[in-house]
């Protein structure tokens, strides 16, 4: 009975980071959908987001949520760069040649982080209060960010099935060289794309700097997170890893109610392989 | 065209040469007299890497004390010998097996004559054993694990106190003000945590302690939420646990945002650290084991009191000297990397001799007090160079009348400097 109510104390706290989980993933689901690119700069861009929310809210005084705007832009500049300058070259090339090229950015953006900010831990002191449900106490700022993780979510949708340059993206995605013959810029439509994923995750890592304190290695724990959202959502379909975010949230606070958090990343990871070799595409994903 | 390859690889050596040439040297940095000997001192430090904050603490310490004792000309033995120190030091990313990696060059390239420990207990199990195959001397400082002194090791000295002792003023001082409490052991999965929950666990059941709740968390673990919701559940009013400094931090923080009913918070290590005043509010009242408080500093009287020899500086001056060198306050982190090098120069004297064997006597024949605390080592085969004279006092993070949060001490009684935070109100 004692696990039960802990279970239910747990819930609602891991439903609402699991969509944040789910927006860290998007990012990395919606890159490998467009363009077959398994994003291994992913864990540090996330990183790169914490710190924004630092720097902004901290050394400059913006509120961490209108700041998010700006590591949003910044974001998706980055993602732009990262592709003409590391992707692009490599993306005919076999799958290795860029997972080598997104896991040197990987090394130089955490190279740069560890000679700029060290690897010691930062902390974002905000708070918006907390109010109780029942037996369990709601995190304002979890609770805004699950918000904004949905609202972005909603924003991804609309532009990928609302606009010219997403319908663009559907294009390259589903045949790259029809779209192409079509008229489609694909070059810009790929580097717009990996600006997407990589503003993603620098948004849920502007989030996550809300609530927990990071360094610039804090982005490994959720890069792999991605992975296992990845394969639950549907591999390629940014909109299924917000809910394969919910599943893991909603896993991650079932398993520590009945068993010792240390087992959490085992049951995850197991979870993991074991949908792999049932459902190679994901829960989610397209039968294959 | 063979040629021009030629004078290419011609000119590629040459240059290399010139840029060895002009390269620093491995360790020394004067080139020294007849009657000048320069002792390697070789360690590693977490230049990056879960364990980079305090490490760079550690290594702080002990660049001061080599820079005291090399600018106050060294140490004279008895037959002319001037002894002088030079470090060689790795970054070792906070990984175990860079680690014993690099502890094997230090030795076997660099030919270090001593060596001190990295920071944390898991970094030091591995390094030991390199140490120990290679019958080196090994002050450790930062690894306050029991059981790496436990595994026939004949070289190995400990600073600190051992972690199996750490607790044991916070529950003295808990028993006398709630011998009721509801005890939640929550700690980090690593050696230096377990050995201390496995020291203390014995201690409350001797006082009468519950036990409500039991948990280890992984190292990496940034998300306490549900580990609080079961100490909630567990209705547990004192928490004694967690593990270094990452982990502590957050698991602060949550127990603020979650307000989780606690009376009392104590937490290993991550409070000790004058950084953890950064996390504002969320630190207030949460307690730690310190190894060393300027504020509660060891004196030349308490040496005298006690019949065991006083060595080195104030704790005043070593301060003064810290902040001057580095513009901050010393944590016990700084004071234990101090140490080891100050024990090490005693040893130095005591022996008169650089000799390994000759140093490792004197270690074993120490009974000394410095202004960290008492410095003597177990001697027995069960358990050699474990620390059994050190003391640690329980610290905790309160406001000044200015409304600043400050580490004050609240135990033991006799070096305390404030009442403890329990309950939100200051008891007597």
């Amino acid at each position: 009975m004692q696990q039960i109510n802990l279970l239910l104390t747990s819930l609602p706290d891991g439903i609402l980071l699991g969509f944040v989980y789910g927006l860290a993933a998007m990012g990395l689901t919606l890159i490998w959908g467009v363009m077959n690119v398994i994003n291994l700069s992913h864990g540090p861009i996330i990183a790169l987001g914490m710190f924004g929310t630092f720097i902004l809210f901290i050394r400059m005084g913006i509120n961490p949520y209108l700041g998010l705007l700006v590591i949003a832009g910044l974001g998706l500049l980055l993602g732009a760069l990262i592709y003409f300058v590391a992707v692009h070259r490599v993306i005919n090339a076999p799958h290795l040649s860029s997972l080598l090229a997104t896991f040197s950015v990987n090394m130089i953006i955490i190279g740069i982080g560890t000679a700029v900010f060290t690897t010691s831990p930062y902390n974002v002191d905000f708070s918006l209060g907390s109010f109780q449900l029942g037996k369990t106490t709601i995190l304002g700022t979890r609770l805004v960010a699950a918000f904004i993780a949905i609202f972005v979510s909603g924003g991804l949708y609309l532009f990928l099935y609302r606009t010219r340059p997403g319908k663009f993206i559907r294009a390259v995605t589903n045949n790259r060289m029809a779209a192409e013959l079509m008229g489609v810029p694909s070059t810009r439509i790929l580097a717009l794309s990996f600006g997407l994923g990589t503003m993603l995750a620098a948004v849920s890592g502007g989030l996550i700097a809300t609530f927990f304190p990071f360094s610039i290695l804090s982005g490994g724990g959720y890069e792999l997170k991605s992975f296992v959202i990845g394969v639950l959502g549907g591999l390629g379909n940014p909109i299924g890893a917000l809910f394969g975010g919910l599943i893991l949230g909603i896993l991650e606070s079932s398993v520590s109610a009945f068993l010792n958090t240390a087992w959490v990343p085992v049951i995850e990871f197991g979870l993991f392989v074991i949908i792999l070799l049932i459902r190679p595409s994901g829960l989610f994903g397209a039968k294959q | 065209m063979k040629r021009s390859l030629f004078s290419i690889v011609t000119l590629l050596v040459l240059t290399g040469m010139i840029l060895s040439a002009c390269g620093p040297s491995a360790a020394t940095t004067e080139a020294p007299t007849s009657s000048e000997k320069t002792v390697t001192i070789g360690f590693t430090s977490s230049l990056t890497g879960s364990q980079e904050n305090n490490s760079k603490r550690q290594v702080n310490g002990f660049n001061l004390w080599m820079d005291q004792v090399n600018s106050a000309g060294g140490i004279k033995l008895s037959d002319g010998t001037v002894v002088k120190f030079a470090a060689q030091t790795y970054d070792d990313e906070s990984n175990t097996e860079r680690v014993q990696a690099l502890y094997t060059t230090l030795i076997n390239d660099d030919n270090a004559d001593f060596l001190i420990s990295p920071y944390s207990s898991g970094l030091t199990a591995a390094a030991s054993i390199v140490a120990e195959q290679n019958g080196k001397v090994m002050i450790t400082t930062g690894a306050a694990e029991d059981a790496t002194y436990q595994t026939g090791n004949t070289g190995l000295f400990q600073i600190y106190t051992p972690g199996s002792l750490y607790m044991a003023s916070s529950v003295d001082m808990l028993q006398k003000i709630d011998p009721a409490a509801k005890v939640a052991l929550v700690y980090e999965a690593s050696k230096f945590s377990q050995s201390v929950i496995d020291g203390i666990k014995p201690y409350l059941a001797d006082k009468g302690f519950e036990v409500v709740l039991e948990e280890s968390y992984d190292p990496g673990t940034t998300d306490f939420g549900p580990v609080v919701n079961k100490m909630i559940s567990a209705g547990a009013t004192v928490l004694l646990g967690g593990g270094h400094y990452d982990d502590g931090t957050a698991f602060a923080r949550t127990l603020s945002e979650r307000n989780a009913g606690l009376k009392f918070a104590f937490l290993l290590v991550a409070p000790a650290d004058n950084k953890f005043s950064e996390l504002g509010d969320a630190a207030l009242g949460i307690a730690v084991s310190s190894q060393w408080e300027l504020a509660a500093t060891h004196t030349e009287q308490e040496a005298t009191n006690l019949g065991v020899e006083w060595f080195g500086p104030t704790g005043q001056d070593f301060a003064d000297a810290y902040q001057a060198a580095y513009g901050d306050s010393p944590t016990y982190h700084v004071a234990g990397g101090y140490t080891a090098g100050l024990v090490l120069q005693k040893a130095i004297i005591d022996a008169d001799s650089v000799d390994p064997e000759a140093v490792k006597a004197a270690l074993n024949n120490m009974d000394i007090m410095t202004f960290f605390g008492g410095t003597k080592f177990d001697t027995s085969a069960d358990a050699h160079g474990l620390q059994i004279a050190h003391k640690m006092v329980v610290a905790q993070w309160q406001k000044n009348d200015a409304g600043e949060l400050q580490r004050v001490l609240i135990a033991p009684p006799d070096v305390a400097t404030a009442q403890p935070l329990y309950g939100g109100e200051l008891v007597p």
